[in-house]
């Protein structure tokens, strides 16, 4: 390879393809099948999320942030209102805390169960993809018990939470978490250990931990390249400090260090890691309290601006907000961290096949509304 | 029953010049074998989907079908698809090259048809029990991978052309080993007739095993797996799908058909399913001999268990395609080239030596 020069052929792929997952366009030249440059176009889901979140007020806000990542919109709404709880100085009650913990980890389950499955859907596993739905599923049950909502939930709200936990989600959770432990047993033989799909996704898209620095890249797909970055244990927000978990991070068990089996790897063990804190959570939080309480009458916050960032199944989730000390923010930017994740693509696929070049997108486990916004 | 039969049989009672006789007996022939690879393919699909559910804890179809919604499982369901795709508008793109584009559906499909008409279902049942006869299926049954370059090239798309290199690439590389794991066999059944090495599969080994070629020795044992590795390569199913890798390439080489014209591709992956579950079964697992020695056989019987071992066959392509992950084009060719055609050529060499050592 390399020795025969045929004339390169620029190829479309996306915005509607397969494998894009969303609409994200990549323009790449090809010759043959190695891609020799790659160019991703994003725009295609942009809803103008900052321009909105200057004209509502900050209760008003909360929604949208649901709809930036919308996989994973608990964690969403946990940055967003723990920024603006901090400008405030709300102190929310325990049990509040543990709630949007259990939330914000089941959450990270169900994304991570979809970026496994959609990632086996590019290697060509269809049905790992299906059992991965099977347990999303339930814990969108879960959700929709408790908030009636299954994917945008609104379910933080400044100074709480939307509902309180509903009879008998304690043991439904458990009987959840029994079995979810067992199933993540079964995706590793199904898909995991398999052959080819090692074959396919080991020593492929090997992102280096400097790339990873210096592009910025955060989350499974940082700690896959064997960064220990993980701002639940580096930066404890909320109540993380309180639970006993660790942050896996890729070892190169199948290729080198940072390479897509990696990344696939991080996050699946990282279910194991949200299973614990749950675990956790549940047994020590508080059986009564109202979730209501520490609503504040109106979400308000002193003149200044604030920059918080949370750990989302992605990576880290930024909120930078500026208030003029009116209802309304004069301006929220969100930093979003499968854009950064994104913007690596192009660094880490080149030279690979038009194959790889999917499997790498699909291991970097974009969400197209974050993106965009 | 074979066509030269069907032509003395009508000779007997039917006062026609000998060419029409010909005419009437092929289109007889054909007919039978079309509707063999329709209700193949409508049994197929069904079973395709509902396996995939089922190992996918799905329910599968459950809408269409006789009886009150909830015995109905489905069972129309290919039927209702095969209405949907006729009643399907019938795009040809702009800037396809419409004479190719019309033509490559049909070569595709005539593929996997002629082949099977050297196919022995049951001792009687062929419609030309050629004496070359598994040499012509290896012939034919590569005649598709023609069909897959003019509908590529004639598409007129990135995606299909990039579906029709690979299809082509990867159906030459894998016809190599398909072919040299059926060489061993000749060498043990001393025929190319079809019904020559099922009739040399008679009888049993140490009295118990039946003498099929898969049992035969330790290297046609190897045999069987080269060959089943390469045909289902060359059917184009996972982990082998690289042609229309969907998450890959959109549809690959089909992506611009649409109708019926995509139902000819459809039924002709099946149909090739038909045709390497046939060579499987005729060449390893005993064709239509019984399973229990001297017990149901005959003239149906041979039909029925040449169908219980084609669908056990097809069987088990479908548990791959919803089991594995698929292959990059490169590891494909590595699989070919680097590991199948050195194992089949050795397996050659160690065939020939056992029999004539063996015998």
């Amino acid at each position: 390879m390399g020795l025969i020069k045929a004339d390169e052929m620029t190829l479309n792929i996306g915005p509607q393809h397969p494998s894009t997952h969303g609409v994200l366009r990549l323009k790449v030249k090809t010759d043959g099948e190695i891609i020799s440059e790659i160019t991703p176009v994003i725009g295609y889901l942009h809803r103008c999320f900052e321009k909105h979140c200057e004209n509502l007020s900050y209760e008003q806000v909360i929604p949208f942030t649901d709809r930036c990542d919308y996989i994973a919109a608990m964690n969403n709404n946990f940055g967003y209102v723990l920024a603006v709880e901090k400008m405030m100085e709300i102190q929310v009650p325990e049990r509040v805390e543990y709630i949007r913990v259990i939330m914000a980890e089941y959450n990270r389950i169900a994304s991570h169960l979809l970026a496994l499955g959609t990632f086996g859907l590019d290697v060509g596993a269809y049905t790992p993809f299906l059992y991965m739905f099977r347990d999303r599923e339930r814990i969108l049950d879960l959700f929709e018990l408790t908030c009636g909502a299954r994917l945008l939930y609104n379910y933080m709200w400044v100074g709480g939470v939307s509902h309180d936990l509903p009879v008998g989600f304690m043991e439904a959770s458990y009987r959840f978490l029994d079995e979810f432990e067992k199933n993540i047993n079964e995706y590793h033989n199904i898909l995991s250990y398999n052959k080819i799909f090692i074959e396919r996704s080991a020593d492929v898209g090997t992102m280096p931990k400097e790339v990873a620095i210096d592009y910025g890249v955060t989350g499974p797909n940082l700690r896959g390249s064997g960064v220990k970055w993980d701002l639940r244990k580096d930066e404890p927000y909320s109540i993380y400090d309180r639970f006993k978990f660790n942050i896996p991070v890729g070892k190169g068990l199948m290729g080198s260090v940072g390479d897509c089996w990696d990344r696939y790897w991080v996050r699946a063990e990282e279910m194991k890691e949200s299973v614990k804190i749950i675990r956790q959570a549940l047994d020590k939080m508080p059986r009564k309290g109202d979730v209501h309480e520490a609503l504040p009458k109106k979400v308000r916050p002193p003149k200044g601006s604030i920059y918080f960032r949370t750990e989302s199944p992605r990576g880290d989730l930024g909120y930078y907000i500026i208030s003029d000390g009116t209802p309304t923010p004069l301006r929220i930017k969100m930093r979003s961290p499968a854009f950064t994740a994104l913007s690596a693509l192009s660094e880490i696929s080149t030279g690979w096949m038009l194959s790889d070049v999917l499997v790498i997108l699909g291991s970097l486990d974009i969400v197209l509304g974050e993106i965009d916004r | 029953m074979t066509i030269d039969n069907l032509i003395l049989w009508f000779q007997s009672w039917l006062p026609f010049n000998i060419i029409v006789l010909f005419i009437i007996a092929v289109l007889i022939a054909a007919l039978v074998i079309f509707a063999i690879m329709a209700v193949n393919a409508l049994v197929a699909v069904y079973a395709e989907r509902k396996i995939s559910a089922f190992m996918q804890d799905r329910i599968g179809p459950m809408g269409q079908g006789p009886g009150l919604h909830a015995a109905k499982w489905g069972l129309l369901q290919t039927v209702a698809d095969t209405i949907k795709l006729i009643l399907k508008e019938d795009i040809i793109p702009k800037a396809a090259d419409k004479k190719l584009f019309i033509t490559a559906p049909f070569i595709i499909f005539l593929g996997a048809f002629i082949a099977l008409a050297a196919m022995p279902f049951g001792p009687a049942l062929i419609a030309a029990d050629m004496n070359i006869g598994i040499f012509y299926i290896l012939a034919v049954s590569s005649f598709g991978v023609i069909g897959i370059i003019l509908a590529a090239w004639s598409s007129d798309n990135k995606w299909s052309l990039y579906g029709g290199m690979r299809s082509a690439a990867q159906i030459i590389s894998y016809e190599i080993p398909a072919a040299l794991s059926l060489v061993a066999v000749l060498l043990l059944a001393g025929t190319l007739s079809m019904q020559g090495i099922i009739e040399s599969q008679a009888g049993t080994i140490w009295g118990f095993l039946p003498n099929w070629n898969i049992f035969n020795n330790p290297f046609s044992f190897l045999a069987f797996f080269i060959y089943f590795i390469a045909g289902v390569a060359e059917t184009n199913r996972t982990p082998f799908d690289i042609p229309e890798a969907e998450s890959e390439l959109v549809a690959g080489f089909h992506t611009e058909y649409s109708g019926m014209r995509w139902a000819f591709f459809f039924l002709s992956e099946y149909g090739n399913m038909l045709v390497v579950s046939g060579v499987t079964v005729v060449a390893f697992l005993g064709g239509w001999q019984s399973l229990l020695q001297g017990a149901m056989e005959g003239a149906w019987w041979g039909l029925f268990w040449f169908l219980t071992k084609m669908t056990a066959v097809i069987f088990i392509m479908i548990w791959f395609r919803w089991t594995f992950p698929r292959l990059r084009v490169d590891q494909l060719m590595t699989v070919a080239w680097k590991i199948l055609l050195p194992i089949a050529l050795f397996n050659l060499f160690g065939v020939a030596i056992w029999t004539l050592i063996v015998g």
